[in-house]
């Protein structure tokens, strides 16, 4: 149980290749933190100076009280888990889980109550004379959980560690794994590119671009006032539409007075697909905005659907939500509205909200 | 294994035939002759032979220079083998951790072994012997008795030098491959399970690369028992006092220099059947203990 603290933490490799640009989190003890960003972010070079297998160019690190910057991966008291799990190969399950803990001199009888502890916790005590080979995706996932788990460690690293796995069987594990850190309340810092994964784990999203922190805060927060045009993106599926708003305002766009003025800064608006709807021969309300679009494509996933459309000369595309099946044919013209009281302002300038 | 089928009957047997002939051009008719031959007793001017069923065999395993042989081998290919592995691992390992040029001194470490093994002996021969070689001379002035005309074991300890350095290339670049597939996360792995490097390399790099480590023991085996011909001819030539006679180097001294045709073939089919038994062992012992990822 410990807080991990990061303060100003750089990465430059050899070459002047600058992985991570100053970044300053806290975790707080019991936490469970997942940094999200696209490839090549620097979330798992991150994780992996946390963890000690990569050196940390400037800026500390420290779990519990203690600055562990100069100390071996071993001496941090963290443990982790792998994106392809990491298994040796050539040990039994048992030993697996128990190679960490002989490691430390640690008597036998412990050994042994911590190994059925795990074992009985993740479901994996039929398969502790298998080696790894003999095992599938998802029970290696669980044996790499138990190595990390048996060592009651002061806090978890998670690689992206369900990104080998089936989606079904993703699912399923990211719910246990939930499930255990809520129950053991071991500080977590988990590195995911799937931001569904990281919608579902977190208590505090992380979203990180180019090395450094975009936004830090609860999923909710995150969704509902990205701090930035790239959060806006990234979280959320579709992604949220973008309209760059011009001079005279937007072609096919009707919005109440002063809502599309053109002071300040150039902007671009941000509205997510589920904050707009199909509007086709109903009467304008009041104070809502009008889109006028011509329909390219349907997506139909089963609960829901996303109609294409884009607005007319050349405009932006956008994606509605629709609740079920829907029918629209591509090529139709048809009215969608939504309420401006969802609607994001970004500065184009500098991307960040207004 | 996937069973192949083929709807021609023929093709099969004409897809196989090169390889079936040139093993038993190459290897069987020669084994088949040196069998023949092993049962033969030529006079002393190749005139005529006559057959004297085990009697060479009987001579043969009778003869204390012979069991003296035999002593020579276990010692010179054992030791060769795991001199030869044993560096090469080494090497290897500390290939891995070289940062800047690494590929110069990997491809500084394989070039010994385009020289040929005759080349490779003559290079120690001039090194060290007693009154011309360099080391030889730094080695007396440091005092030490260096004589392998002499000394037997001095003598052996050279050809073992030599016969291992040549091979450690070989290793050397098998060892480099075995290490490179050991995936990076599993050493991580072990880093944070609390492993130091050296008790990474035993529990964890050293289990995993044993596969290869099982077929280089064959190879190097092989070699020690065969391929070194050339470095012992040169260097000691067997000498001093058959101190350095393998089984291999022996065969050839009885039957060519000695022209004991006969005796030579014996020797020959016990050192094939030797090669087989000591394949078979491995392969039934050692492999088991081997774990193929």
């Amino acid at each position: 149980m410990a807080k991990i603290e990061l303060k100003d933490v750089r990465k430059v490799y050899h070459g002047g290749v600058e992985a991570v640009k100053g970044v300053s989190l806290s975790v707080e003890d019991g936490a469970f933190v997942v940094l999200v960003g696209p490839s090549g972010c620097g979330k798992s070079t991150l994780l992996r100076m946390v963890a000690g297998l990569e050196s940390i160019s400037s800026g500390t690190i420290a779990i519990g009280d203690r600055v562990v910057n100069e100390l071996e991966p071993a001496e941090r008291d963290i443990a982790m888990v792998f994106q392809n799990y990491a298994l040796y190969p050539h040990m039994t399950v048992r030993k697996n889980l128990e190679y960490g803990l002989k490691n430390r001199k640690m008597a036998s009888g412990e050994i042994a109550r911590r190994v059925d502890e795990a074992a009985k916790m993740l479901e994996i005590g039929a398969l502790l004379d298998r080696r790894p080979g003999q095992l599938s995706g998802g029970q290696r996932q669980r044996v790499a959980m138990g190595r990390a788990l048996v060592r009651e460690p002061a806090a978890f690293l998670f690689d992206e560690p369900l990104s080998n796995l089936d989606a079904k069987l993703r699912v399923q594990m990211r719910a246990e794994i939930r499930r255990l850190q809520r129950r053991l309340k071991t500080t977590s810092l988990y590195v995911t590119h799937d931001q569904l994964e990281a919608m579902t784990l977190a208590d505090t999203l992380v979203v990180l671009n180019a090395g450094r922190i975009e936004q830090a805060g609860s999923p909710m927060e995150v969704y509902e006032r990205p701090a930035s045009l790239f959060v806006a993106t990234f979280i959320g599926s579709p992604a949220m539409n973008l309209l760059p708003l011009g001079a005279g305002g937007i072609a096919g766009l009707t919005a109440p007075d002063g809502l599309l003025s053109g002071a300040g800064p150039a902007k671009t608006l941000g509205i997510r697909p589920e904050h707009m709807r199909l509007a086709d021969g109903e009467a304008p309300r009041p104070g809502e905005m009008r889109f006028d679009l011509t329909v390219t494509g349907v997506e139909v996933v089963g609960a829901e659907s996303f109609v294409y459309g884009t607005l007319p000369e050349g405009g932006p595309e956008v994606a509605v939500r629709v609740a079920g099946y829907s029918h629209v044919e591509p090529g139709t013209r048809l009215a969608a509205a939504a309420d401006p009281a969802y609607l994001h302002r970004f500065d184009r300038e500098t991307g960040r909200r207004i | 294994m996937q069973k192949a089928v083929f709807p021609n009957r023929v093709l099969p047997y004409l897809l196989l035939a090169p390889q079936v002939a040139i093993t038993i051009v190459f290897f069987y008719w020669p084994a088949s002759q040196a069998l023949y031959q092993s049962m033969l007793k030529e006079d002393p001017f190749g005139l005529k032979s006559k057959f004297v069923g085990l009697q060479n065999f009987t001579q043969v395993l009778g003869n204390p220079d012979y069991l003296n042989s035999v002593r020579v081998t276990v010692v010179f290919s054992v030791s060769t083998a795991v001199l030869a592995m044993a560096l090469a691992l080494f090497l290897a390992t500390a290939a891995e951790k070289v940062v800047r040029g690494k590929g110069f001194y990997r491809t500084m470490l394989i070039w010994p072994y385009a020289v040929a093994p005759a080349v490779a002996g003559l290079l120690f021969l001039f090194m060290f012997n007693p009154s011309m070689g360099t080391f030889a001379y730094l080695l007396r002035d440091a005092g030490y008795r260096w004589n392998p005309l002499l000394d037997g074991d001095q003598a052996m300890l050279l050809v073992v030098v030599a016969a291992a350095w040549k091979q450690i290339s070989y290793n050397f670049l098998f060892f480099v491959a075995a290490l490179q597939s050991v995936p990076r996360s599993l050493i991580e792995a072990a880093a944070i399970d609390g492993a130091s490097s050296t008790k990474r390399f035993w529990t964890i790099v050293f289990p995993l690369i044993a596969p290869t480590t099982f077929f280089l023991l064959v190879v190097n085996t092989v070699y020690a028992f065969f391929d070194t011909f050339g470095i012992i001819d040169a260097v000691t030539g067997g000498g001093p006092a058959q101190a350095t006679q393998t089984l291999v180097y022996k065969v050839y001294n009885d039957g060519f220099v000695n022209l004991d045709l006969g005796g030579s073939a014996a020797q020959s089919v016990i050192l094939m059947a030797i090669v087989i038994a000591l394949t078979a062992i491995q392969f039934r012992y050692v492999e088991k203990r081997v774990h193929y990822a």
